[in-house]
């Protein structure tokens, strides 16, 4: 069966891991962010792996204006229609301490952007009666912590926006990944001191794609994160605000 | 951020470095990093020795480049980046007909590693060198890209390949793929029973794949006994390639000692009945046994191990003999020795590859393991052979520049584009390739 995966956030190392399983799944691929040297490249590498359309799209969380081309030519592809949303941006707590001007655009980043473009790609999954999102948030938006709390708050307004769309396009046969990340070993963490478990792109994307098949609602990746974010989420508040975690 | 401070070590672990490492993973992230710092670049640090490594400075980690960015399925020519690796190349491609011309033992050597070594594969004999098989490259010296081919800046070509990063960051290339019936192989073992025998036998054979294990432990009548392993591609069905398990920490010293590993190597030798036998297998098993085995290297315990690996002259094929009788009576030998007859071709200044035979033998890091290795060194010097600068850990400065005999071409050339030395190593500090110009 055809489908499409359009990759929001295509040039993070997680999104072109997920873009290069999917493509060997023989799925198109509309690759969508903002270097398109970058997306051209992938574009190639997801047509050798066996997309049989593979497409670099410019796509920007901050400018709307992206957004209609790429649902356009996704449209006029045939079949089912998936959305992987990979965008995101993630200033430091003390860079948004020293200007606090930069927390409406993490917001956009995170998720008023992709948000918007989910709102607007909807009528057209439904219409087809199908097709799967796959939203990338982060275990960092289960719970505010004094390092990150402007990105975390951002990730679980998506997180809450996510659990919203399910409930819509579960109606019309569709389907809604809610995907928490640990630690990735990503451009965005290399050299950052505190990680620990990190966890590989294509292990991150693999899970996605087992998620995706099995229609798993919200998962954890690596999946023992799952079981530290409970913990985490359980420690009472009155003990939790004192706590640098 | 850009730079990382880690500490890492090439395959065989016993030298290691501390710098500072990027690891872009776009051209235009590479070209920034390069911009603030040129380094030198490495990949999946399957290099032996001290090749991958500037301690105390900067390097720039390629493996997250690993795109495939065009093939055009007429001709066979593959443009891909450089950290892609040459075992996931192979797995994409032989279904449909087309391997790397040349692979070395591991998959997972990128291309780029690749061709900053020249490797060299099962069938150097009859397609030659990697770096034959590279119509062009793009390099990045000074945070600038430049395409450069046979035809187009042929010298600084030339010295790139099988140039140990001397000359800049490769970036892509486009290699020239081999067609191939398909995606299994028909291998056949044969028992070899002494030195004698494995040079006829490995000078008559008559395969595209051709490689020798060798029983490195074995003395007197049996000196140089081992398996033949002829293989030729095919179009078959096979099941697939088991998933490779890994050595989860490292071994305790006794773990590859002398009599175990004259009973192992005792009983790899009669696994092949004494007649023979042929068997089909998937492409990678054949090429990449020791891919099956994630971090085998742990094998030799937290000291890590040497390879040695040389070439010697056809005619001075009787040195072998005396190398082997050597590393039998030390007995410090681990299984893993290979021998294969090698053709003359090679595409670089400082490739290793000449006509001859290659021998290569791993030994734990131990007692008189480097004392033994430098006699090995010298052994091969005076054989008018060479020493595998992949491989490498150990050897002195000295005989570089019988060894390499356009060492001083290919300092002057790395000099014109590199005056400052930024992508000096580890290694060619200490051999002092660059002091040549």
């Amino acid at each position: 069966m055809t489908e499409t995966w359009i990759i929001l956030g295509a040039t993070s190392s997680m999104a072109r891991a997920f873009a290069r399983a999917v493509a060997r799944n023989g799925a198109q691929v509309l690759l969508a962010g903002r270097d398109m040297a970058d997306l051209q490249a992938s574009a190639s590498d997801c047509a050798l792996q066996g997309a049989p359309v593979a497409e670099a799209l410019h796509f920007d969380a901050r400018d709307q204006a992206t957004f209609a081309p790429i649902i356009e030519r996704a449209t006029a592809l045939e079949g089912m229609i998936n959305v992987a949303v990979f965008v995101g941006s993630m200033p430091t707590q003390e860079a948004i301490d020293a200007d606090p001007s930069l927390i409406a655009g993490t917001v956009t980043d995170n998720y008023a952007g992709p948000a918007a473009f989910l709102q607007m790609i909807a009528p057209k999954m439904e219409e087809r009666g199908g097709g799967t999102v796959a939203g990338v948030g982060s275990v960092a938006g289960d719970r505010g912590r004094i390092g990150n709390y402007v990105y975390g708050s951002s990730k679980a307004g998506f997180h809450t926006y996510l659990s919203g769309l399910r409930n819509r396009l579960t109606r019309s046969g569709g389907h809604v990944v809610t995907v928490k990340p640990g630690f990735v070993d990503t451009s965005m963490t290399w050299g950052i001191e505190g990680m620990f478990l990190v966890a590989s792109p294509e292990k991150i994307a693999a899970d996605i794609l087992t998620a995706v098949e099995k229609r798993k609602n919200v998962i954890y990746t690596p999946g023992f994160w799952r079981l530290i974010m409970g913990i985490i989420t359980a420690i009472p508040e009155r003990l939790f605000k004192k706590l640098s975690i | 951020m850009i730079w990382n401070k880690l500490t890492y070590t090439g395959w065989g672990r016993v030298r290691s470095a501390t710098a500072q490492v990027a690891r872009p993973e776009r051209t235009s992230t590479l070209a920034a990093t390069q911009a603030e710092q040129s380094a030198p670049a490495f990949g999946m640090c399957r290099s032996y020795g001290d090749s991958p490594l500037n301690d105390g400075g900067h390097a720039v980690d390629m493996t997250r480049m690993d795109r495939l960015r065009g093939f055009d399925p007429d001709s066979g020519v593959l443009e891909v980046e450089a950290g892609a690796r040459i075992g996931d190349i192979a797995r994409r491609f032989a279904p449909d007909g087309w391997l790397p011309a040349v692979m070395p033992g591991t998959g997972f050597a990128t291309i780029g590693g690749c061709i900053a070594h020249d490797v060299h594969g099962k069938n150097h004999h009859v397609e030659g060198s990697f770096g034959q098989h590279v119509l062009e490259i793009t390099l990045m010296n000074d945070g600038k890209l430049q395409k450069i081919s046979p035809s187009k800046g042929a010298k600084l070509f030339r010295a790139t390949i099988g140039g140990m990063g001397q000359t800049g960051v490769i970036v892509s290339a486009k290699i020239k793929l081999l067609p191939c019936k398909g995606d299994i192989i028909t291998v056949t073992e044969r028992r070899i029973e002494n030195l004698d025998h494995f040079l006829e036998a490995l000078d008559n054979s008559q395969s595209t794949y051709t490689v020798g294990w060798v029983d490195a432990t074995a003395k007197g009548d049996a000196l140089g006994r081992g398996i033949l392993e002829e293989a030729e591609t095919g179009y078959g069905l096979v099941p697939d390639a088991k998933t490779p398990k890994t050595v989860p920490f490292n071994a305790p010293k006794w773990a590859l000692s002398n009599p175990i590993v004259r009973l192992f190597n005792s009983a790899y030798f009669r696994r092949v009945p004494e007649e023979g036998r042929t068997s089909v297998k998937p492409i990678t098993e054949f090429f990449f046994p020791l891919d099956k085995l994630l971090a085998w290297n742990r094998l030799y315990g937290k000291r890590g191990f040497h390879q040695f690996q040389c070439v010697v002259p056809v005619a001075e094929a009787a040195v072998l003999r005396i190398m082997l009788d050597k590393i039998g009576r030390e007995g410090l030998a681990s299984p893993l020795a290979v021998l294969k007859r090698m053709g003359a071709g090679r595409a670089g200044l400082m490739s290793f590859p000449m006509e001859g035979y290659t021998l290569a033998v791993d030994f734990p890091n131990r007692g008189a393991a480097e004392a033994l290795i430098a006699e090995l060194e010298e052994i091969t010097k005076n054989a008018g052979g060479r020493v595998y600068l992949a491989k490498d850990a150990t050897l002195d400065a000295s005989p570089i520049r019988s060894m390499y005999p356009d060492v001083a071409k290919f300092a002057k050339i790395a000099k014109e584009v590199d005056p400052d030395g930024h992508y000096e190593t580890d290694q060619t500090r200490r051999l002092k390739i660059r002091s040549h110009a």
